[in-house]
């Protein structure tokens, strides 16, 4: 058999890999963040093969993380991820950290980390990974407002995406929304764990999730919570009580009195 | 004290050596330039990569000769006459005094070219050819040309007519060595500045090429000759080399490193272009390069992977690529992959590595299971170095604090979940590191943070008179 055909067979086979393990195929080929009242008025989901942009003030680009990191693990669960970000962002909000991503029920394996110098070749990067279709997300990480970043790169970034079919998000810390070709734009912040649970009740992240901008239906506001078992968002609920069993890793409280006692 | 001079110092009588002052008093209208040794060094060597357009295996002989082996090379320059010829007329071009030899030995070579430039001793003519010459051409220094000169003999026919265990107990084993060396009597290998690369193709051009799209072209031409020859022995390119030859003698070279061995001359070509357009000081053409050679200085033998059940082998093949022409343009190092760590240190517990080279491990790799129904125990951003918070008063003693000021703003805590403790690991660090204790804290605003404070309480902790002092409090990550 020759090379060319080949790998057109493997193109196909990829291609029908792809349609089988989609999570929840639209016919738009979106997927269900999981959120029923976010996800209608997404009408079905977040839309794959587009750009989405997640806006947040400085101080919450954990948060904006976090909600990122949960948009792509949606997104794609299996197919690696390029996070592509600037240098200046981790002295800002630190490292993305492979073990909190663990703990948030996403694989650290699938991730490729592209520490770019400056916006110019982080811009390029992501353009350039965008339009390779072995991705499943590319995740562009940039801090303050910038210049380089207008419409045409949007729009540069918009057709390569929809050419290769891999989701492109946005994370924009300290940044004001500008128009863009983006298919939904959102503004985060942390929200509270919910009134009235114990000062010590600590739960899963939650989100107050603002959709700004949505081509395709309503916007609106959500709080949404971040599911780290099953991997998607939810309502937020309720805390229940915290359980007794401590871990392993925790220590006993009384054991810690005892040791400092003797 | 006169370091080098030029031929009319010496037809002065000047020699180096010879005190500044004795000099100036013999000739007063000398010029005089400060030796610059590094400088020197750095012509040499660059005269060196000019020299890699005639064999890769060239040599430097400091202060100031090289070694060029030509074997097997001499007949691409219309024999070893015209090389020479043409060697010796370009660096003359450039300003350089130049004395070349070639012999059977680079010893015997060198020795030519302190007496007789421009010989060409064929093989079995060394004896016949450096007879006659001064025992200071061998440059075994300056003692034992002394020495040979006292004993009488003066030129190196003498010193050869000995026996060569007289020579031997005499001045050493090593100059014994030289001498045979020079005669042609055994041959002291050259150690090439640069390894010799697995396949070089090069072109070269009677009228220099400047332009882009030539060069783009002249690539993509030796990028399919390159790989031809390499798929033959069934090997692919792991690191490529592209050396650009300029008119004026300067010469550039390029290299790309990729993490799979590449065996398309597509894949090579858009690599360089790549690596080409991200350069931060461009080629430079000048008046253009008259050759440009492409080498592959490490090669793999390439495994054929069964493609036909597993399109992820398509897929990770394609990744490789892209990180590839990631790393061509932003260096192999901002490209990276995490293995975990077998350590609970926050800040080691993840090693970040170039994916070049360890894409395949950090696919397979084994990450610790989070703990199911537990919300995330470690946070989403981490900071490479802690940053210290101002805890204004101590409530329980080793308890959270109630608030804290980190870069300047106030944050009172709502909810705290901790301590979990975190021992250092005395077996590695020399200093003595303190323990820490762990808070996850959520303020007012919802945002979380990860707080702990270095230093038990009243336990790990003194100031300078040797009583406890309070710990230092410090954020080390934020959680989502």
């Amino acid at each position: 058999m020759s090379g060319a055909r080949m790998s057109a067979l493997a193109v196909l086979r990829g291609q029908i890999e792809r349609i089988e393990t989609a999570e929840v195929v639209h016919p738009r080929d979106c997927i269900a963040l999981g959120h029923s009242e976010a996800d209608s008025a997404l009408k079905g989901g977040l839309a794959r093969a587009a750009i989405h942009e997640v806006f947040c003030e400085g101080r919450q680009g954990a948060a904006a993380t976090g909600f990122v990191m949960g948009l792509a693990g949606r997104v794609s669960a299996r197919r690696p991820l390029l996070w592509v970000r600037q240098d200046f962002s981790e002295i800002e909000t630190g490292a993305l950290s492979m073990s909190g991503l663990a703990e948030l029920g996403l694989d650290p394996r699938r991730v490729v980390m592209v520490r770019a110098a400056d916006v110019e070749s982080a811009l390029r990067t992501s353009a350039d990974a965008l339009a390779c279709d072995a991705l499943g997300a590319v995740v562009l990480e940039l801090w303050g407002e910038i210049r380089q970043f207008d419409l045409v790169a949007s729009r540069k970034l918009t057709l390569a995406a929809q050419g290769s079919g891999v989701t492109g998000l946005l994370l924009r810390m300290a940044a004001q929304p500008l128009p863009s070709t983006a298919e939904t734009r959102w503004m985060l912040r942390a929200a509270h764990s919910p009134p009235g649970s114990a000062w010590d009740a600590w739960g899963a992240p939650v989100f107050d999730a603002e959709l700004l901008r949505n081509r395709h239906g309503p916007c609106g506001r959500w709080i949404m919570e971040w599911n780290c078992d099953e991997c998607q968002f939810s309502e937020p609920s309720t805390y229940p009580q915290p359980v007794a069993a401590a871990p392993a890793h925790r220590q006993d409280p009384a054991v810690l009195q005892q040791r400092r006692a003797g | 004290m006169i370091h080098a001079l030029d031929e009319a110092a010496e037809r002065l009588g000047l020699y180096i050596g010879q005190p500044l002052a004795n000099a100036r008093a013999m000739c007063p209208d000398l010029r005089v330039f400060d030796a610059d040794t590094v400088a020197d060094a750095k012509t040499l060597s660059d005269i060196a990569d000019w020299c890699d357009r005639f064999t890769p295996l060239v040599a430097l002989d400091p202060p100031h000769g090289l070694f060029l082996d030509i074997t097997g090379c001499a007949h691409l320059f219309g024999g070893e006459a015209a090389l020479l010829r043409t060697l010796v007329r370009a660096l003359a071009r450039q300003g350089f005094a130049v004395s070349a030899a070639i012999a059977g030995t680079s010893i015997c070579a060198r020795t030519l070219t302190r007496q007789a430039s421009g010989t060409i001793v064929a093989d079995g003519g060394e004896v016949e050819a450096i007879r006659s010459f001064p025992v200071s051409a061998l440059g075994a220094g300056e003692a034992i040309a002394t020495g040979l000169r006292r004993a009488g003999l003066k030129t190196i026919g003498d010193v050869a007519s000995r026996a060569p265990g007289e020579i031997t107990a005499r001045f050493g084993a090593r100059f014994s060595t030289l001498l045979a060396h020079a005669l042609g009597q055994g041959d002291a290998p050259i150690s090439p500045r640069k390894p010799l690369p697995d396949y070089i193709v090069e072109k070269r051009f009677a009228e220099p090429i400047a332009t882009d799209t030539m060069i783009a072209m002249t690539l993509s031409r030796l990028a399919d000759t390159l790989v031809t020859s390499m798929e033959k022995q069934g090997k692919g390119a792991r690191r490529l080399e592209a050396a650009f030859f300029r008119t004026d003698g300067v010469v550039r070279t390029i290299t790309v490193e990729t993490g799979r061995p590449v065996t398309r001359s597509a894949v090579v070509d858009r690599l360089f272009r790549e690596r080409l357009d991200a350069l931060a000081d461009p080629l430079d053409p000048g008046f253009g390069f008259d050759m440009v050679r492409l080498s592959a200085s490490r090669t793999e033998i390439v495994v054929q992977e069964q493609r036909d059940l597993d399109a992820h082998v398509h897929d990770n093949d394609e990744l490789a690529a892209l990180i590839d022409r990631i790393a061509a343009r932003i260096g192999g190092k901002r490209v990276v992959v995490h293995l975990p760590q077998d350590t609970h240190i926050p800040e080691s517990a993840v090693l970040a590595t170039s994916a070049q080279h360890h894409l395949a491990a950090a696919m397979l790799a084994e990450w610790p299971a989070r703990v199911a129904s537990e919300p995330p125990l470690r946070p989403l951003r981490l900071f490479d170095k802690p940053e210290p918070i101002k805890v204004p008063f101590a409530t329980v003693p080793d308890g959270p604090p109630h608030q804290f000021t980190w870069r300047r703003a106030l944050h009172s805590v709502v909810r705290v979940e901790g301590p979990e403790r975190i021992a250092m690991e005395w077996w590695r660090q020399d200093g003595k590191q303190l323990t820490r204790d762990y808070f996850r804290i959520e303020d007012a605003e919802g945002l979380r943070f990860w707080i702990f404070r270095d230093g038990l309480y009243e336990g790990e902790v003194f100031d300078g008179d040797g009583k406890p002092a309070s710990p230092g409090w410090y954020v080390h990550g934020l959680f989502a």
